[in-house]
């Protein structure tokens, strides 16, 4: 898995103009990035049939860096535009990346549809617990009790489990993991891609500048290893009793399930109706 | 000079096959299969519904796709991400899903993305007359969506013409690179009329120019003179970046602000250098008037009608009805209205396009001539429509005082 070389990872990203990139030091979304490349190398998918399209936040500024078609959307929409892609040029990879608030406030609407209509999109969440661009308000995926911005007093919003929240929609492949486990991200967001149907890749990631700070969370190397410490395989999870299971979330592949693809079943429409028209004339 | 286009001689040569009974949401439908739609994303309101279902049962059959999506934010973000992908895209809405659409409307314009947006006018604001006709979306149709953005705004007053300016209104995205909007309302959309669609064969159809360099030398936004850039589609071995940030050429963000200057003008000047190609107007009557009437989309068809029972009683009345709204046609206004003596505006809102006139005449008539000119409005927003007598009675009032 590790063997994809730097040289590789070089043929994927745009090299004019774009570097440095905005991301702080620190930042997760670089970990991620080079997990979405490594696991595009391995598949060997060719660049000029990739959109890669986003939404607005930190997560979302990820497109700019690859050499795809890219599109950086409006906040929260990211997924419909991607529809609108996908729909339309079925044979085209369309991945979508996310952060927890452009997908699941704002877009949250958008969200579950697709995963409702199963349509062949790769999301790929990254969830810091927080919105970040914006200088640290809370997401609905901020932890009862946390600080940000718009909680000076902490957070009393329950929170989103977005893999439930994409199961419950209808996704057809759905897996948790963190920015700590890169290679295991490499190797979900593999098995996303592969998936024909809507897939959803929840990646933690450490916002240490902003969300880390105002929890006092430590650094970005703090973080990280609360992220190895806290994300459990499901399997262990469960084993768990109730008190250790405190401040602990699972990571692993929730659902991989066949289910009829969206744009497969347009098609098939499409046929039948210029079948019978044929026949007709 | 924007071409103007005389109706007396439009409607004498009329001597086709047999017209067909079609409503103005089924011409608008068929206006756009034509113009060669390939893809349709919307959700369901009234009263634009009709083009809507008639898509979906029309588009698969043609190897076309149509698809419900949740919301009006998500109709317009889908059909803007086919567009990207090389489809003729267009949604059709009203008043409320309109305005969810701003956002997304103001991004097509900013990515300079060819789509077509209608939106059958009914009363508003907010829920307002879900089934009543109205024009209160004119200004909203052109200041809706935040920041500068550029406006070509088209606006019919028959079903033929739904049909027409449908096609047109593909072509104008397609060739200028924009969201371009198709107003109509809610009476035009529902009335049936025996039109006689022309033959599309002789029907002018543009589409957008693809570049034809190495995919190294392509520039997603080319600042040409003429203002009509190549757009590559996605897929197509050019991988451009398209951002709702501020871009260079290339379509990566920046903030220099020579930069930014030079996109912001390129999506002004796109429309402004154009506008004898985007502008249509029509004069009916209106050498002689010393009264005239302006007037646009379904409310020109009452004022059409009263002009001609005035003009049965010897009186001196035209009517100019603009069918492109944005960019508003200064010049052709001006040129036909500096003379008269009186400028009637009716408009099923508070007054729209009187305001516009206010604007356009005032630069114009100084302010000895404003005493012995006037311009009254007639404004209705009750959800009824206004009636050639209302408009009739406006001008007798006026012809009493004179
Ligand atoms: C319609 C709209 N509302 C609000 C904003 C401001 N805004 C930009 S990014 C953002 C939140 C981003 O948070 P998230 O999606 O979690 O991404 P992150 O920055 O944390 O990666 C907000 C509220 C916007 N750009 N557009
Ligand atoms: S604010 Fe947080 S999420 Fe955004 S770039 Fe900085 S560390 Fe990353």
């Amino acid at each position: 898995m590790s063997s994809i070389s730097q040289k590789t990872i070089h043929h994927y990203l745009r090299h004019k103009k774009k570097f440095p990139h905005v991301w702080c030091p620190g930042c997760s979304n670089g970990i991620v990035l080079g997990a979405v490349i490594r696991a595009i190398a391995e598949l060997k998918y060719d660049k000029d049939n990739i959109a890669m399209v986003s939404g607005i936040g930190c997560s979302s500024r990820m497109p700019v860096y690859v050499d795809f078609n890219t599109l950086h959307t409006l906040h929260g929409r990211a997924i419909a535009y991607a529809t609108g892609i996908k729909f339309y040029k079925p044979e085209m990879k369309v991945i979508v990346v996310t952060g927890d608030g452009d997908a699941t406030a704002i877009g949250g609407n958008h969200f579950i549809h697709a995963a409702r209509r199963n349509i062949d999109l790769t999301v790929i969440l990254i969830n810091n617990n927080i919105y970040g661009m914006t200088g640290g308000q809370y997401s609905p995926t901020t932890a009862l009790g946390d600080r940000s911005t718009t909680t000076p007093y902490g957070n009393i919003d329950p929170v989103f489990d977005i893999c439930e929240l994409a199961m419950g929609s209808g996704a057809t492949f759905v897996a948790r993991t963190t920015a700590y486990h890169a290679l295991e991200a490499q190797a979900f967001i593999k098995r996303a891609l592969e998936h024909k149907g809507f897939s959803l890749v929840e990646i933690m990631s450490a916002c240490p500048v902003i969300y880390g700070r105002l929890n006092h969370k430590g650094d970005a190397v703090e973080m990280m290893k609360q992220m190895k410490e806290n994300a459990v395989p499901i399997a262990a999870y469960e084993k768990l009793i109730e008190e250790e299971k405190k401040n602990k979330y699972r990571r692993g592949i929730f659902r991989q399930i066949e289910s009829p693809e969206y744009t497969e079943q347009y098609q098939n429409l499409i046929y039948s109706l210029q079948e019978k028209q044929g026949v007709q004339e | 000079m924007p071409k103007v286009r005389r109706s007396e001689s439009k409607e004498s040569n009329k001597n086709e096959i047999v017209p067909v009974l079609m409503q103005g949401n089924e011409a608008i439908a068929r206006g756009a299969l034509d113009a060669g739609l390939d893809f349709f994303a919307g959700y369901p309101i009234t009263p634009s519904t009709e083009i809507a279902e008639i898509l979906a049962h029309q588009l698969p059959r043609r190897g076309g796709k149509f698809i419900q999506m949740e919301d009006e934010i998500a109709s317009i973000a889908a059909i803007v991400g086919a567009s990207l992908t090389g489809a003729k895209a267009m949604t059709a809405t009203s008043g409320p899903g309109f305005s969810l659409m701003m956002e997304g409307i103001g991004y097509a314009k900013m990515i300079e993305t060819p789509c077509v947006v209608v939106n059958v006018m009914r009363g508003g604001p907010s829920t307002g007359l879900p089934t009543s006709p109205s024009q209160g979306d004119l200004m909203q149709s052109r200041w809706g969506s935040h920041g500068d953005a550029p406006a070509i705004v088209l606006y019919p007053d028959s079903v033929l013409e739904s049909y027409e300016l449908t096609i047109r209104a593909f072509n104008l995205a397609e060739k200028y690179r924009t969201c371009v909007v198709l107003l109509s309302d809610e009476v035009l959309a529902h009335m049936r009329e025996a039109v006689t669609l022309p033959d599309i064969k002789e029907v002018k159809m543009i589409s957008r120019i693809k570049p034809n360099v190495p995919p190294e030398w392509y520039r997603h936004y080319e600042n040409n003179p003429k203002y009509r850039s190549p757009l590559a589609s996605y897929g197509e071995g050019y991988r451009f970046h398209v951002t709702g940030l501020a871009h260079d050429p290339y379509g990566f963000p920046t903030s220099r602000p020579d930069e930014v200057s030079v996109m912001m003008n390129r999506l002004r000047n796109k429309v402004r250098h154009h506008i004898n190609d985007l502008v249509q107007i029509e004069s009916f009557m209106m050498e002689d008037a010393t009264t005239a009437i302006f007037a646009a989309g379904i409310t020109a068809r009452a004022a059409k009608s009263a002009v001609r029972q005035l003009r049965r009683s010897g009186k001196r009345v035209g009517l100019l009805r603009p069918l492109t709204i944005w960019p508003f046609p200064d010049d052709a206004i001006r040129q036909h209205l500096i003379n008269k003596k009186t400028i009637i505006v009716p408009e099923m809102n508070q007054g729209q396009l009187s305001l516009e006139i206010k604007r356009v005449m005032g630069s114009v008539w100084n302010y000895a001539s404003l005493k012995t000119r006037k311009i009254i409005e007639i404004r209705k927003c009750n959800g009824e429509l206004i009636t050639p007598g209302e408009i009739i009675s406006a001008v007798k009032e006026v012809k009493k005082d004179e």
